[in-house]
């Protein structure tokens, strides 16, 4: 009785913002989706973006350890494993910055003292792994059907040494690159959720990314909305 | 009276005071607490600092050693922080290995020496391929009242200044190191990384440098870390709560 949906999409980005050149940068990779694809957890997904592979198992709402117990709302958890070698201190403070996306978003009151693990477990990284962990989660989330007030989801963009900006970059391109920002936004207003950054840049520069990256994050959910449709027009 | 309320309703004790633009320790909104530096306190170290900002106090321990240099980048030195949260500082820090609070600042610490360049690790380099200077950091958090990363920076910032290293030669019969502890000189800082971290209350209300308390009301918390030209190092929002429109 597994139902395994297998959505693809190639998205271009539009911008409207800005005046620097577009370059084919300017373009989200190739995006995929399957969810549900393992028995143990309650929920699960297997986000593709270019060559970057996350697959995110959640668990929720389930019993919670009485030191980690929360009195009015669920505990989340996050558990980042790398693709090799030992969780360190990187891996946590990316499980922080997941974490608090997802308490964010996630109706927590609606499930006192239980606890939520969201388990990201990364595949393939080919640059922007953040990101893809982020939209990983999301879509395990629902796909746990864990109550949620917006979706999320995670946006990446480089600056490389010239001023201009590639979206979603490649590993290639992060190493290159002069800063790398990325930002989870959210589904309702596409408000700022988390953002994490690296590299040196301006304000004026962190106004047109975060910008650039909303417009992005359109195509994004998009993608979300029509990957759901297919798996649930099916049933 | 205000004590009672305070006990009961913190979230609603605090609003009437940020109603009026201040709050209980008498700041106002964009204001910080007294701060105080104390450089060089540690004679054992190559170079330390003391931070207070308000009641959180941080210290900071350089200590200098011999390593060798990574193959792909023979020519680096490197710079090793690591923040400490003891459950001296606070009653929420239980002793053993660090918690997530910590491995998350020393990975902030990290990334904020990472962006700015305040080191350029070319510097540290006594020989290349052979021998280079590592820098271990130590951060140690005494008493903890909010607003840590600021701290942090602050007190790795002012211990890197303070560091003097002593000029090292390689004797080319022995192929050792000689240290000449008489001649010293100081590290070339090239910038100077500032963080603010700022507490958001109802998605409206943006305060710095928020006390132990306000971190725990707040809704969300931000950290800006810029230089003297203007660039922003890191934008740390991590913290749980309600998105707002930046800017």
């Amino acid at each position: 009785m597994e139902e395994e949906t297998h959505t693809d999409a190639k998205i271009r980005a539009e911008n409207g913002t800005g005046s620097s050149p577009r370059g084919p940068g300017r373009s989200l990779r190739h995006f995929a989706c399957e969810q549900n694809l393992l028995s143990r957890p309650d929920g699960s997904a297997s986000f593709l973006q270019g060559d970057t592979s996350v697959l995110a198992g959640v668990y929720g709402p389930a019993e919670v350890k009485v030191s980690k117990e929360i009195f009015n709302k669920a505990t989340l958890e996050v558990i980042l494993r790398p693709k090799i070698g030992l969780p360190g201190v990187a891996e946590k403070s990316r499980e922080r910055l997941i974490r608090n996306t997802c308490e964010a978003v996630v109706l927590g009151t609606l499930h006192p003292r239980t606890s939520i693990t969201v388990v990201p477990q990364v595949v393939s990284d080919a640059g922007s792994l953040l990101a893809c962990c982020l939209n990983a989660a999301c879509m395990a989330l629902v796909d746990a059907g864990v109550p949620m007030r917006a979706l999320f989801c995670g946006v990446a963009c480089a600056l490389d040494s010239d001023g201009t900006l590639v979206l979603d970059p490649t590993s290639k391109q992060e190493k290159e690159a002069r800063a790398v920002l990325t930002f989870a936004l959210d589904s309702v207003e596409r408000k700022l959720l988390m953002s994490s950054t690296k590299g040196l840049y301006s304000d004026t520069e962190l106004q047109q990314y975060l910008a650039a990256a909303q417009a992005a994050s359109r195509h994004v959910f998009r993608f979300y909305r029509e990957s759901l449709q297919r798996r649930y027009s099916k049933s | 009276m205000a004590a009672g309320f305070k006990t009961v309703e913190p979230l609603e004790y605090y609003r009437r005071f940020l109603k009026e633009n201040c709050r209980p320790d008498g700041r106002e909104l964009g204001e910080f607490r007294t701060t105080t530096v104390n450089i060089g306190s540690i004679s054992t170290a190559d170079g330390s600092a003391l931070v207070k900002l308000g009641n959180t106090t941080v210290i900071c321990g350089v200590k200098a050693e011999f390593a060798a240099p990574s193959t792909d980048a023979p020519d680096k030195g490197y710079v090793v922080p690591n923040v400490d949260l003891p459950p001296l500082c606070s009653s929420r820090f239980r002793s053993g290995p660090p918690g997530e609070e910590a491995q998350v600042a020393s990975q902030f610490i990290a990334d904020v020496i990472e962006n700015s360049q305040i080191i350029q690790k070319e510097d540290l380099c006594i020989s290349p391929g052979k021998l280079v200077w590592v820098l271990y950091c130590d951060l140690i958090c005494l008493d903890y009242d909010g607003n840590i990363l600021d701290a942090c920076t602050f007190a790795l910032l002012a211990a890197l200044k303070n560091v003097q290293l002593p000029e090292v030669t390689i004797n080319e019969e022995t192929a050792l190191a000689e240290v000449n502890l008489k001649k010293k000189s100081y590290l070339n800082i090239r910038t100077h990384p500032v963080a603010t971290s700022f507490a958001v209350f109802d998605d409206t209300l943006l305060i710095v440098d928020p006390t132990g308390e306000e971190e725990h009301l707040a809704t969300g918390t931000l950290t800006i870390v810029m230089d003297e030209e203007g660039k922003l190092c890191c934008l740390h929002k991590p913290e749980t709560g309600t998105s707002f429109s930046f800017f």
